[in-house]
């Protein structure tokens, strides 16, 4: 084949090349995971150790940062707040973005493209920008120092993004099927439940990642909504134990490797579906 | 359902039905875009008109809004040369960016390419500060750049090199926008180098063998075909790093509220600060008004310019 020939040849004419580019990509993979690597390092070691030779090999490990750190039961209770609120803000977005993607992408009404670029507004207007006005809102309604308060926000501002990816998703499959679906007496509930939920489960999957994603390291929102210690969510926990604990780094460092587990094992399940949503969204959106 | 006539291959329903589907129909499309629009409505819309309102009053927050002064908190931010500042770094950020690791992210797709050996490892190591959150990326950082030799990693490889003292990197006016924007560009490369790579994925082999057979070279290759080809990627890139730097909060404001004397200072932690720290609501409230302004008028505007009117549909 061609398309063989020619990479050939072009494999050949740039060994040389190649072996500079693993050069330069292996340096950028040093830098990427060096900190991350300190990092375990230094939560490997005690206090003592920590402050004499922060960055060599922890020889033998010390544990004993990671019992402290799971032994406090405000960890335990930050973990669960955050996966509760990541559980019920991804259903929510899930539910809610595929109902109107649905209606917005496989039915016709007047005013659709009206009602498109209405619900498209959120992507100019990020959380970070409009927390204030957000929270004064929330106050009003009585929900500031409620997980639903932090739900809710979360919520409606990954609601543009979805739409705009599951729109697209929903888009490419065949009017046909549409057609084929109402003559056999399918309605429009009915074939949205039936034959377009199942025929985009990777595109459901890819909005899902996302969200946990951005709920799960969410901040600001937490911060600005939550003041009990009971209901701190994980990264707002753990800014709070930082300044707490600050001068011990060696549990701190042991902290931030515990906190960083469920999303590096989420990241490494679901990496696939991830890249898709954010590809998706920045592409379609 | 039965099918009452079948005349040039277009089907007829039976008319009662077709009504009453009709119906069913637009109860479902009421239905299913009733929980959005409620949603969006009252976390998105009525909060900004509202925000627009008290903009135009002093308020702590506690009571209802009295004390109307038109005009005067806008005129302060942009008097108030804190808020200046905070708008230079934000550029500041744009522009380094731009310059910096929106290339980097693309020389790296293009070394990852479609089909080097150890892809998938390198995409997986790339993108992994993505996942992490801003909280344990910035208090990581702060250890790294630790102003002891003996504790801050970066110190340390420093002071390796002779005659080279260690840098209070955080604590530091001059320093500290540039390790900011060392951690920026590390935890979110990679997302760049993702859509480029998407962007790469989506060229057909065709057209770059078609180049090869007409005898380009490799740069040629480069800025000629392939660069061009992903230009819709790079332009979506380069609007969502915009947008991205403009929404800078968590990082800054964990690793160092915006200090030392203000050098860091981003217009999310001055507004963080007046809305929730001070509790100038008012203020506040205007200042994110300016916000949404400077984003809303960049968002057209660039839209416009690129004429990407494909964004939106």
């Amino acid at each position: 084949m061609s398309a063989n020939y020619s990479q050939q040849r072009r494999t050949l004419k740039k060994s040389l090349p190649r072996i500079f580019q693993y050069f330069v990509l292996s340096i950028v993979v040093l830098a990427v995971i060096i900190p991350i690597v300190m990092l375990i390092f230094g939560a490997l070691k005690t206090r003592g150790e920590f402050m004499t030779r922060p960055y060599t090999i922890p020889i033998p490990p010390n544990w004993e940062n990671f019992a402290k750190v799971l032994s406090i039961p405000t960890f335990w209770t930050m973990l669960l707040n955050s996966f509760l609120v990541m559980l019920a803000t991804t259903t929510g977005v899930v539910i809610i973005c595929s109902m109107a993607a649905f209606a917005l992408s496989r039915m016709k009404f007047r005013g659709q493209n009206f009602v498109f670029n209405f619900l498209t507004l959120g992507l100019m207007f990020p959380i970070t920008i409009a927390i204030l006005p957000v929270y004064l809102v929330i106050r009003q309604i009585h929900l500031t120092d409620s997980l639903w308060g932090v739900i809710l926000i979360q919520t409606a501002f990954q609601l543009s993004i979805g739409i705009v990816i599951l729109r697209g998703f929903f888009r490419s499959v065949p009017s046909e099927l549409q057609d084929a679906a109402y003559i056999d007496g399918c309605n429009a509930f009915g074939f949205f439940w039936r034959i377009m939920l199942p025929l985009t489960r990777p595109a459901l999957a890819a909005v899902a990642s996302l969200t946990m994603v951005l709920s799960w390291n969410d901040l600001l929102v937490p911060l600005v909504v939550l003041n009990s210690e009971s209901l701190w969510t994980l990264p707002l926990g753990t800014m709070q134990f930082q300044g707490q604990y600050g001068v011990n780094l060696a549990l701190v460092a042991a902290f931030l490797t515990l906190s960083a587990v469920p999303a590096i094992i989420f990241y490494f399940f679901a990496q696939r579906q991830l890249i898709s949503g954010l590809t998706a969204g920045a592409i379609k959106g | 359902m039965k099918i009452t006539s079948v005349g040039k291959n277009v089907l007829v329903l039976p008319r009662k039905t077709s009504s009453a589907r009709r119906l069913q129909n637009k109860l479902t499309i009421v239905l299913f875009l009733l929980p959005a629009i409620v949603l969006f409505s009252i976390f998105l819309v009525y909060p900004i008109f509202q925000s627009v309102y008290h903009s135009f009053f002093s308020w702590n927050g506690f009571g209802p809004a009295v004390d109307f002064i038109g005009l005067d908190n806008f005129k302060r931010i942009l008097t108030d040369w804190i808020f200046l500042k905070a708008v230079g770094n934000g550029l500041l950020i744009v522009v380094l960016s731009l310059i910096i690791q929106l290339p980097l992210a693309m020389a790296l797709a293009l070394m990852v390419g479609r089909n080097l050996r150890g892809r998938a490892f390198f995409r997986t190591i790339f993108f992994m500060p993505y996942v992490l959150s801003e909280v344990i990326t910035g208090i990581m950082w702060m250890i790294l750049f630790n102003p002891d030799p003996n504790r801050g990693f970066i110190n340390a490889i420093l002071t390796l090199i002779p005659g080279i003292k260690a840098i209070p990197w955080l604590g530091d006016t001059r320093t500290v926008l540039m390790a900011l924007f060392v951690v920026l560009t590390w935890k979110y490369f990679g997302f760049h180098m993702l859509l480029y790579l998407a962007g790469l994925q989506s060229i057909p082999p065709e057209i770059e063998e078609a180049a090869l057979i007409d005898g380009v070279n490799n740069r040629q290759m480069i800025t000629r075909i392939t660069i061009p080809l992903i230009g819709s990627t790079i332009r979506t890139s380069v609007y969502l790093s915009v947008l991205g730097s403009l929404q800078v909060f968590a990082l800054v404001w964990i690793m160092t509220k915006g200090g030392p004397v203000n050098a860091s200072e981003v217009m999310s932690t001055y507004m963080y600060r007046f809305s929730f720290v001070r509790f100038e609501l008012g203020y506040g409230s205007a200042v994110a008004i300016v916000m949404l302004l400077i984003s809303l008028v960049f968002s057209v505007a660039y839209l416009r310019l690129t004429r990407q009117t494909e964004y939106l549909n």
